[in-house]
C-alpha cells in the first residue's frame, strides 16, 4: 500500500540530509534510514530492511551518561510514538558493528493535515567528546 | 462512463489558433455514468463551456477539485449550473491545516476577485475530501494526497465498467536518484492509478524544463509514461500541458515520448474535446 505523501516526502529529504534520520510508520515499524544514519547505527538499511519497532529498539544496546541501560520505552522514538509528541534524549548506542557512539537524538511526531499521526522521524548528532 | 476533456491546459489559459489543438482552457474534464450521473474534475477555464452543455434537468453535480492552484478554480464563477437554484452543486477539495475547502474557496469567490460570495449561491456545498473513499452515484471514489506544492489530491473514480485516475498535477518523479524509481509502496500516486483504464496524468515540461522547475509538482512526458507503465494503466492522456506549448511542439513531444519508452500501453493526445468511453474495449 502507497505510504502517505507526507511519509514519501519526508523520506525523499532524508536521502538528501547529512544528520542521520530514522522514518517509522505509526506502530513504530521501521520503514527507513538513511545513509548518514547507517554510520552511526553500523549496518546499511538495506541489510536490516524493514522491522518491527519491538525488534529495532532492542537491537541497539543503549546506555545512559552513567553507564545504566535505557530501557526500549524511554527511546525518544518510542516516547514520541506513544505520547505523539516530540521528544530528547543523549546516550550512547552500541551499533551492529559493535562501536559505542555517543550521541543526541530528537523526534518528532509526523502528523498530516488533519491532525493525523502519520509516523515518525527521528534525529541524531554523534556528541563530540 | 464517458470522460470528455473540456481543458487540458496547465498554469494558465493559452487560447490561440496555434494551440487550437490540443486546446487553451486549463482544467476540467466530464466524466458521465451511464444513468447520467456527472462528475467534474476540476474548476479550469473549461469548465464554463461543460456548463453550457448539462441539462438544467439534471438534479446534481459533483465538482472534484485536485487543489486550488488558479489554473483549477478560475472558470468555477463562471460554471453556470452554480446560479441554477434547480440544480444542487457539490465541491469537494482540500481544506488546509488551518482553513475549511469553503474558506480557502471565499479567497477567490469573493469581492475584490469576484464579484459574487460562495455563500450567495443557491445551492452549494463544500466538502473537504475525506480520507476514506465515498461514493457519487456509480462512481466509487478514493483520493490520496500527491506529490505537488500545496495540499493537492489525485482521485481514482471506480466504476462498474472500468477506472479512470485523475492525477492533474503531479511529480511522482520528485527524488529519483539517476533515474530508479523506488518500490510501489513509495510511488507518490501509485494505489490511485493501479491498473487504471484510462490514467489522466501532468505531462507539462519538456526534460530541459524539467530541470529548471524541479520540485514544482509536474511531470515530463517521460515521467508519466515510467509511472503508467509501473502502475499498470491501459491508457494515457497526458495533460496540463504547458502554455508556452503549441500543437506542434506538444505533437512531437507526444511522439518523442513514444518512440523513446516505447509504451506498452495506449497513448492519447489530450486535446480539448477528446471523448472517452471507459469498458466498451
Amino acid at each position: 500500500m502507497t505510504h502517505p505523501i507526507q511519509i514519501i516526502l519526508t523520506r525523499q529529504l532524508a536521502g538528501y540530509l547529512s544528520v542521520p534520520f530514522f522514518l517509522v510508520d505509526p506502530k513504530g515499524k521501521l520503514l527507513f534510514y538513511n545513509e548518514p544514519a547507517e554510520a552511526v547505527l553500523g549496518r546499511r538499511f538495506d541489510e536490516t530492511g524493514v522491522m518491527p519497532a519491538e525488534e529495532w529498539s532492542s537491537i541497539f544496546t543503549v546506555v545512559d551518561d552513567d553507564g545504566r541501560a535505557v530501557p526500549p520505552n524511554d527511546l525518544p522514538l518510542m516516547i514520541t510514538l506513544t505520547k505523539r509528541r516530540p521528544a530528547y534524549s543523549r546516550f550512547f548506542i552500541k551499533g551492529l558493528d559493535g562501536v559505542v557512539r555517543h550521541v543526541e537524538v530528537a523526534a518528532i511526531p509526523i502528523s498530516g493535515l488533519q491532525d493525523e499521526f502519520l509516523g515518525a522521524a527521528a534525529m541524531f548528532w554523534e556528541v563530540p567528546e | 462512463m464517458r470522460v470528455t476533456l473540456f481543458g487540458t491546459r496547465g498554469s494558465v489559459a493559452a487560447p490561440g489558433p496555434e494551440t487550437a489543438g490540443y486546446g487553451g482552457n486549463t482544467s476540467a474534464v466530464e466524466v458521465c455514468g451511464k444513468d447520467g450521473t456527472i462528475l467534474v474534475l476540476d474548476a479550469g477555464t473549461g469548465i464554463r463551456r461543460l456548463g453550457l452543455q448539462v441539462l438544467s434537468s439534471i438534479p446534481r453535480i459533483d465538482i472534484l477539485l485536485t487543489h486550488l492552484h488558479m489554473d483549477h478554480i478560475q472558470g468555477l464563477g463562471f460554471f453556470g449550473p452554480l446560479y441554477n437554484p434547480g440544480i444542487e452543486v457539490h465541491i469537494w477539495g482540500p481544506s488546509s491545516s488551518t482553513l475549511s475547502l469553503e474558506a480557502r474557496l471565499s479567497r477567490y469567490l469573493s469581492p475584490p476577485l469576484f464579484p459574487v460570495h460562495l455563500r450567495d449561491l443557491p445551492r452549494l456545498t463544500c466538502h473537504p475530501v475525506p480520507r476514506t473513499p465515498f461514493d457519487v452515484g456509480p462512481f466509487h471514489v478514493r483520493t490520496a494526497l500527491i506529490c505537488h506544492p500545496g495540499p493537492t489530491v489525485g482521485y481514482r473514480i471506480e466504476a462498474k465498467e472500468g477506472i479512470v485516475a485523475y492525477l492533474s498535477d503531479h511529480e511522482p518523479a520528485l527524488g529519483l536518484r539517476n533515474g530508479q524509481w523506488p518500490g510501489k509502496d513509495w510511488i507518490s500516486g501509485y494505489d490511485l492509478a493501479m491498473e487504471a483504464d484510462l490514467l489522466i496524468h501532468d505531462a507539462q515540461y519538456t526534460d530541459e524544463q524539467y530541470k529548471r522547475c524541479l520540485g514544482w509538482g509536474h511531470s515530463t512526458y517521460q515521467h508519466a509514461f515510467e509511472f503508467a507503465a509501473r502502475v499498470g494503466a491501459k491508457e494515457i492522456i497526458p495533460f496540463h500541458h504547458d502554455p508556452s506549448h503549441d500543437d506542434a511542439t506538444l505533437d512531437f513531444l507526444l511522439e518523442e515520448a513514444v518512440r523513446r519508452c516505447q509504451p506498452g500501453f495506449k497513448v492519447s493526445g489530450g486535446r480539448e474535446g477528446a471523448v472517452f468511453e471507459v469498458g466498451l474495449s
